[in-house]
């Protein structure tokens, strides 16, 4: 079993906060690019997929931290599936009763969670090594620097591409949508200018904090 | 994991983890995991069936204006028999008005569409056998042109009149809903394509045609159970 000497994390506030900008799991990872890019098409679905997502992350990782030292290394990753698919289904169930709607607009990729490698990353970066306390915290973090990387794509394909935010019309009865955004494409465009504007502001606070060693950190 | 190769390389092969410990993990785990989603089934099982019920019925009231009311009935071989009594089929749903008058009968038809199946809720009214109506119900037409069945006021106007009348035997339609090349609409029977969605045009055809088909003879022979104001139980 398992029993080594671990490195603890101290419970701080950049547990929480890093994942919303320095971890962000899509803006700086680039992991569970498959629901971010199918499901970004309007900020209800946006919104309701990252909180979806946010809920399976700290469930799962709260209970692998929870069971951390009763899990083999063998059978760690069977037991984090089988753990993490718990969540998903009970998020499942939980969403045909919020809006049947919004289940239909969500489609297979509520299900899809399961193979969402934000998940299962975590699970193995994080909550397998880590007490309970600073998991949920870590996992709520990622979780909402999810849900706004989502609603981030999500409210600029809403406005763009139907001319509504939250099913509000925004613009008068002459606005034209600009359907594409809406459409597949729309997603990689809209990710590509957020990377893009991300990296730049990034690359620019390198430069001005003046590090002559820096290599731009945007490799991915 | 690299501090954790580390620590144990010295003194793995006496340290391995016994079987017994793999399966009380894996069996411990999935025995909270079906209790997890046992509860959470249970949990959300009558509210799912609440708003299943309540989305037919938003779907059937706004296909059928004025309708206040409805009867569930399956559709079997030998007829109309109403729904609850065991049966399993498609259902259709017939829509009484205050007064407890039949406004409309409620059917279901699916079409495939350019992007896949489109399901459509239409309002069949006995009377003047015909299609007074209709509502989508699911689709994943493309936005901007598939999607203009539900808003292009032009092609709604094919669904408020469209012609369904069954054969002297009352077994089918005489003549079948098709849909026509934009502009060239000629009898109450055919839908006039959108120009740029013919695909998804034609799905509301078939859609319509299908449900037509197949329940329009049976509403017909058993109208006398729908017009009935004997209410056996289930609105």
């Amino acid at each position: 079993m398992a029993e080594l000497p671990k490195h603890q994390e101290d419970l701080s506030l950049d547990t929480f906060v890093r994942g919303l900008w320095k971890e962000n799991p899509v803006f700086v990872m680039l992991l569970g690019m498959c629901p971010t890019l199918a499901v970004s098409n309007s900020a209800i679905n946006a919104i309701s997929m990252g909180l979806a997502t946010t809920f399976v992350l700290a469930g799962s990782g709260a209970l692998i931290s929870g069971l951390r030292n009763w899990i083999p290394k063998q059978v760690r990753i069977a037991s984090y599936i089988v753990i993490i698919a718990t969540f998903v289904t009970i998020v499942d169930y939980a969403i045909q009763a919020i809006s049947l709607d919004l289940y239909a607009a969500l489609g297979a990729f509520i299900q899809l969670i399961v193979v969402n490698c934000i998940i299962l990353g975590r699970a193995e970066a994080y909550a397998s090594q880590q007490r309970l306390v600073p998991t949920l915290v870590n996992s709520l973090g990622i979780g909402a620097g999810f849900t706004i990387a989502l609603f981030a794509l999500g409210s600029v394909r809403e406005i763009l591409g139907s001319g509504t935010l939250f099913g509000l019309h925004l613009f008068g009865a002459g606005f034209q949508p600009w359907v594409v955004m809406v459409l597949p494409p729309g997603g990689f465009f809209v990710l590509g200018a957020w990377l893009l504007l991300f990296n730049w502001i990034k690359q620019r606070g390198e430069r001005r904090a003046d590090a002559p060693t820096g290599v731009p950190a945007n490799a991915r | 994991m690299t501090n954790d190769v580390q620590v144990e390389a010295p003194q793995a092969p006496p340290d391995a983890t016994p079987t017994f410990a793999m399966l009380r993990t894996l069996g411990g785990i999935s025995l909270i995991s079906g209790l997890l989603v046992v509860l959470a089934y249970q949990f959300t099982l009558p509210i799912i069936a609440e708003n299943q019920r309540v989305r037919t019925e938003q779907a059937v009231f706004r296909v059928v204006p004025g309708a206040v009311t409805k009867r569930d009935f399956v559709l079997t071989d030998a007829g109309l028999v109403p729904a609850g009594e065991g049966v399993q089929g498609e259902l259709i749903y017939a829509a009484y008005d205050a007064a407890d008058q039949l406004k409309g009968v409620a059917i279901t038809g699916v079409g495939n569409g350019y992007a896949g199946p489109v399901t459509v809720l239409f309002n069949y009214d006995p009377a003047c056998q015909c299609i007074v109506g209709s509502k989508i119900l699911q689709m994943t037409e493309t936005p901007g042109f598939g999607d203009k069945m539900e808003t292009d006021p032009e092609f709604l106007e094919n669904l408020k009149a469209l012609d369904a009348k069954l054969n002297a035997d009352g077994t089918a339609l005489i003549n079948p809903i098709v849909t026509v090349k934009h502009g060239t609409k000629t009898h109450p029977w055919q839908i006039d394509a959108i120009s740029g969605a013919t695909l998804s045009s034609n799905a509301m055809g078939k859609a319509a045609n299908t449900a037509a088909q197949r329940a329009t003879p049976a509403i017909q022979r058993d109208l006398a159970k729908l017009t009935a104001a004997n209410h056996t139980g289930q609105d």
